[in-house]
């Protein structure tokens, strides 16, 4: 029966799909109206002018596209011209560094948060305040202060994946079941060892969620990041497209930004699945 | 050197270049310890290589100087030579011409052909003649590439001619010492309009419109401000001017957020190219051979590093003066147009380099300065700029026009560097001229000011 679902599924999903190509092809495939033009005027012009082209690019352009793409992804002219590889390579380097640093200070903050009420009621009224600002708005005063594009490009990565993680690890650890905290004081167990063996598992779940929450929202706000400062990754190379108002090039990094995106939650989906425990 | 070819022991084909080496690596390695020698040693080659030529001169004829040194001894030769001819100092000056502090520079630019000079001095080799290896970078915009200039990151770059003048003064940023040793661009930049306002070729009719210009700091701005007050419309209340990156702004127009621009090419020419607008006129038409774009340093890095400064100078003016001459255009258009540096068609480019071009109304219009390429930075220019920013209240109280102007402008180093690479440069550092058949006096700026009716003062 499941594995019926699941044919009846990917069909489903095919057909979809499919629908969707041909609808694309068609809205893409008419040609405007075009007035007739001077031969040596029509050279000097572009398809959209002459031949009354769509702007937008049909399927089968795509497709070429990014055919042309696969076939050489570690291309490197110069700069300001590097292959979609290369350029995707930079944005995960720099969302895993700034996720990172943003891990090894939310973590460790939610817990000493989690734990003890005293300080959970001093420092929520800054992350409630700090939380809700666009990581985006940090750029130009990060710019300023840090004198360096790609690390306040990092750094913006940090101040956003922070949060959720803050927040989801100090609910989690906050919400370890009493009976739970009680055995281990009966059984004297240490703070330090109390806190690995008895609340990390039991927050665990919820720490990934905060964790899965966050990657999600830096890999949104890398490519923003990147279309801001310039230079290297694949915010740089949709603005670059964008600048040569290459919608072919821009519809391409709005997939890949996608696939990638999905790869990075479902690999933490992953790590999740092996923490869970049947309550 | 040679070895016996029928010697079984010996092999013939070796593994590097030049054949001295077993190993391609080997070979560099060597080549690598052979130049950091040089450097060490550079110092005294220069000495050893002055005190020779001094030497030669002195005796023309070498038994003459061998007698000499016999019967002096060496050190005592050179102490009696220095006695008459400074050594020291003519090494120093020697050495100066020389080193450059600093090879591996970066430039940013903005993808415009107003930076035509900057870029393609990169893939035409200006750079690499004048000794340095620079790395172009294409930045996102005025604020960006601000912003990375007064962190150095960018060792130098592309600005608006307005910018440095601002920075200086600490309009619109942090006040830092700024110059502005060369203008990249004269004329080059046009008026676009979106195509439903065929009609509207009389700026009276213009209430209303939402206009863009690529940076509140811009000759655009004050060209297009300057067209609409001569025209009875107040730039303020009458229309809307906005900043608005000049990449985005083809999107924007398509998208019908604005109703046309007065931008940098290749975006006006892009516009036509995609059916969305037409050139309502070029800026040649109201100040004839305006600047537009500047290559700006901070003032440190010229003093820091006054060699590399010099050959960067040099470098730009170079390819500012192959840029001028109309048969070289073509090449230029197809050596900075792909997605490396402007990222736009050849032949838009091309339309905008050559000045044959279609104006999106139908018609090929010939007009061959539409853009040319003058390196002088007039300090008369920085004085106009500083009138008009200070008619639009951009900056308020007295302006001591003539210092900015010189500290800013450095109008003296340019004379000096082009007659360097062999050019002509003007006798004097300021001229006056017209815009829209109004005469600037450089030497009056704040009655040319007042003479206008619309202001902001």
């Amino acid at each position: 029966m499941s594995s019926n679902l699941t044919l009846r599924a990917s069909v489903l999903s095919f057909v979809i799909f499919a629908l969707f190509i041909a609808a694309w092809h068609i809205a893409t495939r008419q040609t405007g109206s075009v007035a007739a033009m001077d031969p040596e005027y029509a050279k000097l012009m572009g398809l959209t002018a002459t031949t009354g082209k769509s702007a937008m690019p049909g399927p089968f352009d795509v497709a070429a596209k990014i055919w042309e793409h696969l076939k050489n992804p570690f291309y490197d002219r110069g700069p300001n011209d590097k292959g979609l590889g290369i350029q995707l390579a930079f944005s995960i380097g720099r969302v895993m560094l700034g996720y990172c640093i943003a891990v090894c200070v939310a973590i460790p903050t939610g817990f000493v948060i989690g734990m003890s009420p005293l300080m959970s009621k001093a420092l929520n009224p800054f992350i409630q305040v700090m939380k809700p600002i666009s990581p985006l708005a940090w750029m130009p005063l990060a710019l300023y202060t840090i004198k360096d594009s790609s690390i306040s490009a990092i750094f913006v990565i940090f101040i956003c994946s922070l949060w959720p993680m803050l927040i989801n690890t100090a609910f989690g650890v906050a919400a370890v079941r009493k009976e739970w905290l009680n055995v281990a004081r009966t059984l004297e167990v240490r703070p330090l060892r109390k806190a690995f063996t008895v609340i990390l598992p039991a927050a665990a779940p919820t720490i990934l969620t905060g964790m899965r929450i966050s990657i999600g929202i830096a890999w949104l706000v890398i490519v923003a990041a990147e279309m801001l400062v310039g230079g290297t990754g694949i915010g740089y190379f949709v603005w670059n497209e964008w600048n040569n108002l290459s919608i072919v090039n821009v519809i391409i990094s709005i997939l890949v930004i996608g696939l990638v995106g999905m790869l990075l939650d479902q690999a933490l989906a992953r790590v999740a699945r092996l923490v869970t425990y049947p309550d | 050197m040679f070895k016996n070819p029928f010697d079984y022991r010996n092999r013939l084909s070796r593994g590097c270049t030049c054949g001295q080496h077993s190993s391609q690596g080997e070979h560099e390695a060597a080549l690598r310890a052979q130049s950091a020698d040089l450097a060490k040693n550079t110092e005294a080659t220069y000495e050893n290589l002055v005190a020779e030529t001094v030497m030669r001169q002195i005796f023309p004829v070498d038994a003459h100087r061998r007698a000499f040194l016999q019967k002096l001894g060496a050190s005592t030769a050179a102490a009696a030579l220095s006695s008459f001819f400074p050594l020291a100092t003519a090494t120093e000056v020697f050495a100066q011409a020389g080193s450059l502090e600093k090879k591996d520079l970066k430039v940013g630019f903005i993808p415009i052909t107003c930076a035509t000079p900057i870029i393609m001095a990169a893939p035409l080799g200006f750079y690499s003649k004048h000794g340095l290896n620079v790395e172009v970078n294409k930045a996102a915009g005025w604020a960006v590439i601000r912003d990375k200039t007064i962190n150095k990151e960018y060792d130098a770059a592309h600005m608006l001619s307005p910018m440095p003048l601002a920075i200086t003064m600490g309009v619109g940023a942090t006040a830092i010492p700024y110059t502005m040793p060369a203008v990249e661009n004269i004329n080059g930049q046009a008026i676009t309009l979106a195509m439903k306002h065929k009609d509207k070729r009389d700026p009276k009719q213009w209430k209303g419109f939402k206009l863009a210009v690529p940076f509140d700091y811009s000759m655009h701005n004050y060209l297009l401000r300057y067209y609409l007050a001569e025209n009875g419309i107040d730039p303020d209340t009458d229309v809307q001017i906005r900043a608005v990156p000049p990449p985005e702004m083809v999107a924007n127009l398509r998208a019908d957020n604005i109703d046309g621009f007065l931008a940098p090419d290749p975006v006006n020419q892009r516009a036509v190219y995609d059916g969305v607008g037409f050139i309502h006129m070029l800026s040649k038409q109201i100040w004839d051979r305006h600047p537009c774009c500047g290559f700006a340093a901070s003032q440190e890095f010229v003093k820091t590093y006054p060699n590399s400064y010099a050959a960067l100078l040099k470098a730009i003016i170079d390819a500012t003066a192959y840029a001028t001459k109309p048969e070289n255009r073509k090449e230029i258009a197809e050596a900075i147009a792909p997605a490396n540096y402007l990222n736009q068609p050849v032949t838009v480019v091309e339309q905008v380099l050559t000045g044959t071009f279609a104006d999106g109304l139908g018609n090929v219009v010939k007009a061959a300065d539409r853009i040319d390429f003058d390196p002088f930075p007039y300090e008369s220019f920085a004085i106009w700029i500083l009138s008009q920013m200070k008619r639009w209240g951009q900056i308020k109280g007295d302006v001591d026009y003539q210092k900015i102007a010189k500290q800013v402008y450095l109008a003296t180093d340019t004379t000096k560097f082009m007659k360097e690479v062999g050019l002509t440069p003007p006798a004097s550092t300021t001229k006056t001229f017209s815009i829209m058949g109004k005469t600037f006096d450089p030497t009056k700026p704040d009655d040319y000011i007042a003479s206008f009716a619309i202001k902001r003062t």
